[in-house]
């Protein structure tokens, strides 16, 4: 398998923080651990984008693989971070399985507003659950690894740790996805679906597998970010979480399986020192990010990548 | 029997909210193919409006009955010139683009409309009861409703009304179906399309303020309120048919009455049973309920 250069300096950087890590200050390694776990789901938004496709509900597989590590941790006191992971992958993956049989017939505008109908439903549900703390949510603590408690600190490193190592499988098994003859079809679909199909494709099923990827991935991105901030809520499947991540995959592009991570951290400074200047404003600095890309960088950041690329190719 | 009467009228009266904040919606995107998500901002703006004027009315003793005219009043014309900026300086050179690149950007334009309103207003709840009060109550069996619940229903009545003579019976009306047809032909008989979409959006975006002015005096106006009406107004719209003025009537009244009935029966599904009204309509009828047959792309 032929590796992009761009993944190769994406997982050394990874690596480096990684090994880093004991040295940096914590809140650093918090924004690039939930930088991660948005990653994983945009990643799987930029697949849907290379098949012309915009998801304004993806927030659904992100929140029921939260819920799903939030409620084995707390009512089945699963506490292993890697079954949790596990079971958060597949719970989200066989949502987005049963979900997929309806959502592959939909194309533009209605397969985003079908899916954002599908997560605020979800959202419906939470808000009305009292046994799992309605609207405040609740905490999730007391996680261990292969019977092993870390401390606080230990504990921040440990899950920075595991979202590299699945954030590098994810890359790894996406490059794979996009460089195999289902991947290159994504973009033939985009541009044509007739014609695509007259070819001996389908689009339909194509869709659906691709929904499955972004559901298991979403659902890893959930459970890792539910970890990492100890707390869920029903907040992270309304319709404003959903718009922050295709904002993220807007920021980033689509140019590279990189780019929704690259979009990700980005999004997190942003987010941080927005945040930190003016608390009521930072709403007002993604929206004047968001027109900026759109604007200017129609194909993201990684447009600007490519560009010095070619320079240096002259 | 009073139990469904009762029902039935909690539902009218949420059926009618449902299609008056989101008929700007589907005004615009039938005219232009925009789906507008700064139709949130728009909404919340005429909640200001108002709640900031009915402040300064009533506590200047302006006569109180002419208070409606000036909050509704206020929330059109401040919608309407806003949209009006909007879409000048803004929507006009993206038409071009993609339906979905164009929904992004009002979505931005709401992220940022949204905090200029946290500028402008702070974040510390404002209300205006004194319109709501102001009008009493009837009386049905031995319940008690607001007359505002009348004022509600009539508001959508007379929009839905006004709204389909305009566009079938007056020349502009007629000349904006033709735009909405076909507009490149359109353009071509010397219709000015590029004022026709400014003048649709700028209405569109002030339909969303009055919805905010009339909605007004039965809530509390807090940072944020536009957030829940819009995901609403999304499901009227598409459960409707996308730009259909039937079919958005149409959903508003069957989720307003569906919601009334969980609400009464079964509260706890009151937060999403409309969207589970829109994924089953949309499951058996992809484009909503009034959509028009779309030629496939070869």
């Amino acid at each position: 398998m032929k590796l992009d250069k761009s993944l190769i300096y994406m997982i050394g950087f990874l690596v480096g923080i990684l090994i880093a890590s004991p040295w940096l200050p914590q809140w650093i390694l918090f924004i690039i651990t939930l930088a991660g776990a948005n990653g994983l789901v945009v990643l799987g938004l930029m697949l849907f984008m290379r098949l012309g496709l915009v998801s304004f509900g993806q927030a659904l597989f992100f929140c029921a693989g939260a819920y799903t590590t939030g409620m084995l941790c707390l009512l089945l006191k699963v506490t292993d971070l890697f079954v949790l992971l596990l079971a958060s992958g597949i719970v989200a993956g066989f949502l987005a399985y049963l979900l997929g049989f309806l959502l592959a017939k939909y194309r533009a505008i209605f397969f985003g507003l079908l899916s954002l109908a599908f997560s605020m439903i979800l959202y419906g549900v939470l808000v009305k659950s009292e046994k799992l703390g309605s609207t405040d949510g609740f905490t999730v603590s007391g996680l261990t690894i292969f019977g092993w408690t870390p401390e606080t600190t230990q504990m921040k490193i440990v899950l920075y740790g595991i979202t590299v190592l699945s954030v590098i499988v994810a890359l790894l098994f996406v490059n794979m996805i996009l460089k195999s003859p289902r991947g290159l079809l994504l973009t033939a679909i985009r541009d044509n679906e007739i014609r695509a199909e007259y070819m001996g494709a389908s689009a339909k099923s194509t869709i659906h597998l691709i929904y499955i990827i972004a559901g298991v991935l979403s659902g890893v991105g959930g459970a890792i970010a539910a970890m990492v901030s100890g707390h869920i809520d029903p907040n992270m499947t309304f319709w404003t979480s959903s718009g922050e991540f295709v904002f993220i995959a807007i920021l980033g592009g689509i140019g590279s399986v990189s780019a929704p991570f690259v979009g990700a951290l980005i999004f997190g400074a942003i987010q941080t020192i927005a945040y930190g200047y003016s608390p009521n404003t930072w709403q007002m600095t993604i929206g004047i990010c968001l027109i900026v890309v759109i604007l200017l960088l129609p194909e993201g950041l990684w447009s600007l990548v490519e560009k010095m690329r070619k320079k240096s190719r002259v | 029997m009073s139990n469904l009467l009762i029902v039935l009228i909690d539902g009218i009266n949420y059926a009618a909210w449902l299609f008056i904040s989101a008929v700007g919606l589907t005004l615009i995107y039938g005219v232009m193919r925009v789906l507008n998500v700064a139709h949130a901002s728009f909404y919340a703006f005429g909640c200001y409006v108002a709640v900031t004027l009915a402040g300064y009315w009533f506590s200047h003793n302006y006569p109180p009955h002419l208070s409606f005219f000036a909050l509704f009043g206020a929330s059109f014309v401040a919608g309407f010139a806003i949209g009006w900026i909007l879409e000048r300086f803004l929507l006009r050179y993206q038409y071009a683009k993609d339906e979905v690149v164009i929904l992004l950007i009002t979505y931005a334009v709401f992220l940022i409309l949204d905090d200029v309103l946290k500028l402008i207003w702070g974040v510390d709840p404002y209300y205006a009861s004194d319109p709501y009060e102001l009008l009493g109550t009837f009386n049905v069996g031995d319940m008690t409703y607001p007359n505002y619940y009348l004022l509600m229903i009539g508001s959508a009545i007379v929009l839905s009304l006004g709204l389909t003579y305009m566009l079938k019976k007056t020349r502009s009306g007629k000349l904006l179906v033709s735009v909405i047809h076909d507009r490149e032909i359109s353009s071509a008989m010397g219709i000015n399309v590029g004022r026709f979409f400014s003048l649709t959006f700028s209405f569109g975006c002030a339909l969303a303020a009055i919805a905010g002015g009339i909605t007004t005096p039965t809530i509390s106006v807090v940072p944020g309120l536009g957030v829940d009406v819009i995901v609403l107004s999304f499901a009227v719209v598409v459960t409707g048919g996308l730009g259909s003025l039937p079919g958005t009537a149409l959903a508003a009244i069957i989720m307003g009455v569906v919601r009334s009935f969980c609400v009464h029966y079964v509260p706890q599904l009151e937060l999403f049973v409309i969207f589970s009204v829109m994924a089953l309509v949309l499951v058996f009828r992809p484009r909503g309920l009034f959509s028009l047959a779309e030629a496939r792309k070869i």
